[in-house]
């Protein structure tokens, strides 16, 4: 325990110095790596966790993008905008939830990711709202670049910051048991008096909540989205990666999984632009076939 | 005096196969209950329908509530709980946190450090206390018999559903098994007890119900009904009657 | 007018049927939902037209070996990295196949690029006008070798050694194991014939729709349609899924526009497993 508080407060305190002392790169390397612990921490509640493989990931972030948008568009204050993007991907998440979670394994895998397919459409043919195809353009903010990156960096920083300590908390508590023991017997749970519907909607729920300001702080960083880019099948799949590569349902394997992901992107990808897919697939299959429990779930059983 | 478990005209259909028909069943407070019949007679589909598995026609009332229909976490927390004849427990979770589950889910202890306490004292109960800590896989088919009870009392039952907890036991394990179940019902739980072990059966239950094909051919004290022609001609045999009868002779 | 539906539908039908028959063959039996499945599809296209554009071939024609050369590749595949994980939990096999699919996507794309391709072949049948109606010949005929296909593979299945060794792995592999059943080599043969078909079928599709990776999704979202519509585990059930939601599509491309037509089939997909998610069929094991 006492580790924990000791590694937190040293991340805790390398995020809060970055700005200060690191360059427009690192505050941009900070940003990603915000982002993608908020995205990674987010799957893990309901996938790691509760073993459900949701793909519905991107359907959050692309509705707390394209809120954050509007809301901003319509002249509304950031925070205000980022926060709705929240409500809405948890309101979205309840009521996908609804429908999908009652679904087992393939099923439920599936239909999530449908979700994802179905959200892309529709913001792409609902011109009127979204400007379609042809994407939405948020105003510029009124701040130099270097101001502006040091604002972005802090709000995903704070996103992810929030994202682990709902993992903290969840994991230890109540909901982290009953999420466990549904993964392993979700009939027995049931019958032991566990409301599986609630807790698996909770996670759910829970999860939409931290992807959407990510999305929304996303949208404000860019200035210009359009479906193909929030919707993105791939955004729904490198979280699940990234937990997988860390360590699935444990709490600071989706930070793990993050960091060791954007320093793959950073450094090997970066040089292969034009086989980025299948450098990335090729580690996904290596990863699943040798490593399904992620390096910390190979340290826990190298010390057991 | 109303009856803790009153099902009446209970129906259960499979997609073409009647597995119960027509089944009515009381358990008094304080019972021990036992269910028998010969394999595909219904026995654990009752066990289903009652506790809310399996979708079911018919009344269920439940200490005066009907709760035919009802989700099935919900009769757990009503005070029901039942066990499965192929034990169902987390495997990869400790002994401990197995009970545990029972005590937080339907057991009503609020937190997860109260829930453990109140699974030491059900492990204690059951004499699994020294392997709390191992994970569930790692134990025997009598000690995870023991745990799959343990889980079940852990949630704190009016009424106990046991599921063949004796299948698979050798002598000396029955014994240790039957005076846990004694010693539960001397503590006010109600007991309905799926069994194959006719010993067993006569000597702990205070009544008897038989299912044959998905109906009830049978119900009293286990003496006039393990005398009943049709039991025997449906279940137990013409060589038990003759051995039952000549041992009493 | 209803009539043309009709006939798009079925046409369309027969397709989509064919690009499913696969799939489900695979998943009912393997348990493995074959995420590389659609670009497989585009691949067989391609195949085709490589055969068209350099030797000449019609697709139909060069059917048979793009057929083999797809079940080639499944073997290999499912030889070399699938039985590995043929046991293990939804999420790695999902992200096993994922992962294959974006380095196979990715390859066409670096191959063919992202550009739309057709094929016209100079043997046309043209187009048939009874009465007030237009039936597109070369698509009817694709159509039919489609259904043929999926009717040889229900043969198959029904008729030979191979087949009963697939459901009888299907029902039960530890016991068809026991039976003397080569249960890893069943799983080979039946993932082949499942990315055999894909690639067929993706050479019939070469004659009717307009080529490129961007359609492998598509394709994927169908066949699941296709499998949850028509039940899992099935020809039948594959071959009535494909002609439903044909028809389903050709009656949204008429009422609400083409643009929306592929989005009903994933808007359908949740629906029904909303409610049904056993399929129209339910589970009825592989005839």
């Amino acid at each position: 325990m006492r580790r924990l508080a000791a590694g937190m407060a040293l991340l805790l305190a390398a995020a809060a110095l970055l700005p200060i002392v690191g360059g427009p790169y690192a505050l941009r390397i900070g940003m990603m790596l915000a982002m993608y612990i908020s995205l990674a921490s987010s799957w893990n509640l309901l996938g790691g966790m509760a073993g459900y493989p949701s793909f519905a990931t991107a359907a959050f972030f692309g509705v707390g993008a394209y809120t954050g948008a509007l809301l901003q568009g319509a002249g509304g204050p950031l925070p205000l905008a980022w926060a709705a993007g929240g409500v809405a991907s948890a309101l979205v998440a309840f009521v996908v939830g609804w429908v999908v979670l009652p679904l087992r394994g393939h099923y439920f895998a599936i239909a999530s990711l449908a979700v994802v397919i179905v959200l892309r459409q529709i913001a792409t043919n609902w011109t009127d709202l979204t400007g379609g195809g042809m994407g939405l353009n948020l105003p510029v903010l009124a701040l130099g670049p270097e101001a502006q990156a040091r604002m972005i960096y802090a709000a995903q920083a704070v996103v992810a910051v929030l994202a682990t300590l709902v993992s903290v908390v969840v994991a230890g508590g109540r909901l982290g048991f009953s999420l466990r023991c549904i993964k392993q017997n979700e009939t027995a749970a049931g019958m032991l008096g566990l409301n599986t519907r609630a807790a698996k909607a909770t996670a759910f729920v829970l999860s939409g909540a931290i992807v959407g300001p990510a999305g929304a702080i996303y949208a404000s960083s860019v200035s210009y989205i359009e479906p193909g880019d929030v919707f993105d099948i791939l955004l729904t799949v490198e979280p699940i990666i990234m937990t997988m590569l860390g360590g699935v349902g444990t709490v600071f394997g989706p930070l793990l999984g993050a960091g060791l992901f954007l320093l793959l992107e950073q450094t090997v990808w970066a040089s292969f632009l034009s086989v980025h897919a299948a450098v990335l697939g090729v580690l996904v299959v290596v990863l699943a076939l040798f490593l399904p429990d992620g390096v910390l779930g190979r340290f826990r059983r190298a010390r057991a | 005096m109303t009856a803790l478990l009153e099902v009446s005209g209970l129906s259960v259909r499979f997609a073409g196969l009647q597995a119960l028909a027509d089944v009515s069943v009381t358990a008094e407070v304080g019972e021990i209950l036992g269910l028998i019949g010969p394999n595909g007679a219904g026995k654990t589909t009752l066990i289903n329908a009652v506790s809310g598995a399996v979708r079911s026609t018919g009344r269920v009332t439940f200490g005066g509530r009907s709760i035919a229909g009802m989700a099935s976490f919900r009769v757990a927390r009503l005070g029901l709980a039942r066990t499965y004849q192929i034990v169902q427990p987390f495997p990869a979770m400790t002994v401990l946190d197995n009970v545990a589950a029972g005590a937080l889910f339907a057991g009503a202890e609020g937190t997860l450090p109260r829930a453990r306490s109140a699974a030491e004292r059900v492990l204690e109960r059951v004499g699994l206390q020294d392997a709390a800590g191992r994970p569930a896989a790692e134990l025997t088919l009598a000690q995870r018999k023991r745990l799959e009870v343990a889980k079940a009392l852990a949630a704190r039952p009016r009424m106990l559903l046991l599921d063949e907890v004796n299948a698979g036991l050798n002598a000396s394990e029955i014994e240790g098994a039957l005076a846990l179940i004694r010693g539960i019902a001397a503590e006010g739980v109600t007991v309905l007890l799926v069994e194959h072990l006719m010993r067993v059966v006569s000597g702990l239950c205070d009544r008897v119900v038989v299912l044959h094909h998905g109906r009830s051919i049978a119900n009293g004290p286990p003496a006039a009904v393990l005398a009943d022609p049709a039991v025997v001609e449906a279940y137990l045999g013409h060589r038990y009657a003759a051995r039952a009868a000549g041992m009493a002779s | 007018m209803l009539a043309q539906i009709l006939i798009n539908g079925l046409i369309l039908g027969g397709l989509y049927a064919c690009i499913a028959a696969g799939f489900s063959l695979v998943w009912g039996v393997l348990n493995i939902i074959n995420l590389l499945h659609g670009t497989l599809v585009v691949a067989g296209s391609y195949g085709a037209w490589l055969a068209w554009r350099y030797w000449g071939l019609h697709p139909l024609v060069a059917l048979p070996l793009i057929a083999l050369a797809s079940a080639g590749v499944g073997a290999a595949i499912q030889a070399g990295l699938l039985n590995r994980v043929v046991a293990a939990p939804v999420l790695i096999t999902l992200v096993v196949t994922f992962g294959l699919d974006l380095v196979a996507n990715n390859a066409l794309l670096l191959g063919f690029g992202a550009d739309y391709r057709s094929i016209r072949p100079t043997w046309t049948l043209g187009t048939a006008v009874i009465g007030g109606l237009r039936i597109p010949l070369d698509r009817a005929m694709a159509a039919s070798v489609a259904l043929a296909m999926t009717g040889l593979l229900w043969l198959l299945l029904r008729r030979s050694w191979l087949g009963r060794a697939i459901v009888a792995v299907r029902m039960d592999a530890d016991a068809a194991g026991m039976m003397g059943i080569r249960v890893r080599r069943v799983y080979v043969a039946t993932f082949a014939l499942g990315t055999g078909l894909a690639g067929a079928a993706g050479a019939l599709l070469g004659l009717v729709f307009p080529i490129s990776p961007l359609q492998s999704e598509a394709y994927l979202g169908t066949a699941f349609t296709v499998c949850v519509l028509g039940g899992l585990g099935s020809v039948v059930g594959a071959a009535a899924g494909g002609l439903m939601l044909g028809l389903i599509e050709s009656v949204a491309t008429l009422y609400f526009g083409a643009e929306y037509a592929s989005v009903t089939s994933f808007v359908l997909l949740i629906a029904l497993l909303a409610i049904r998610p056993d399929g129209l069929f339910g589970r009825q094991g592989f005839a």
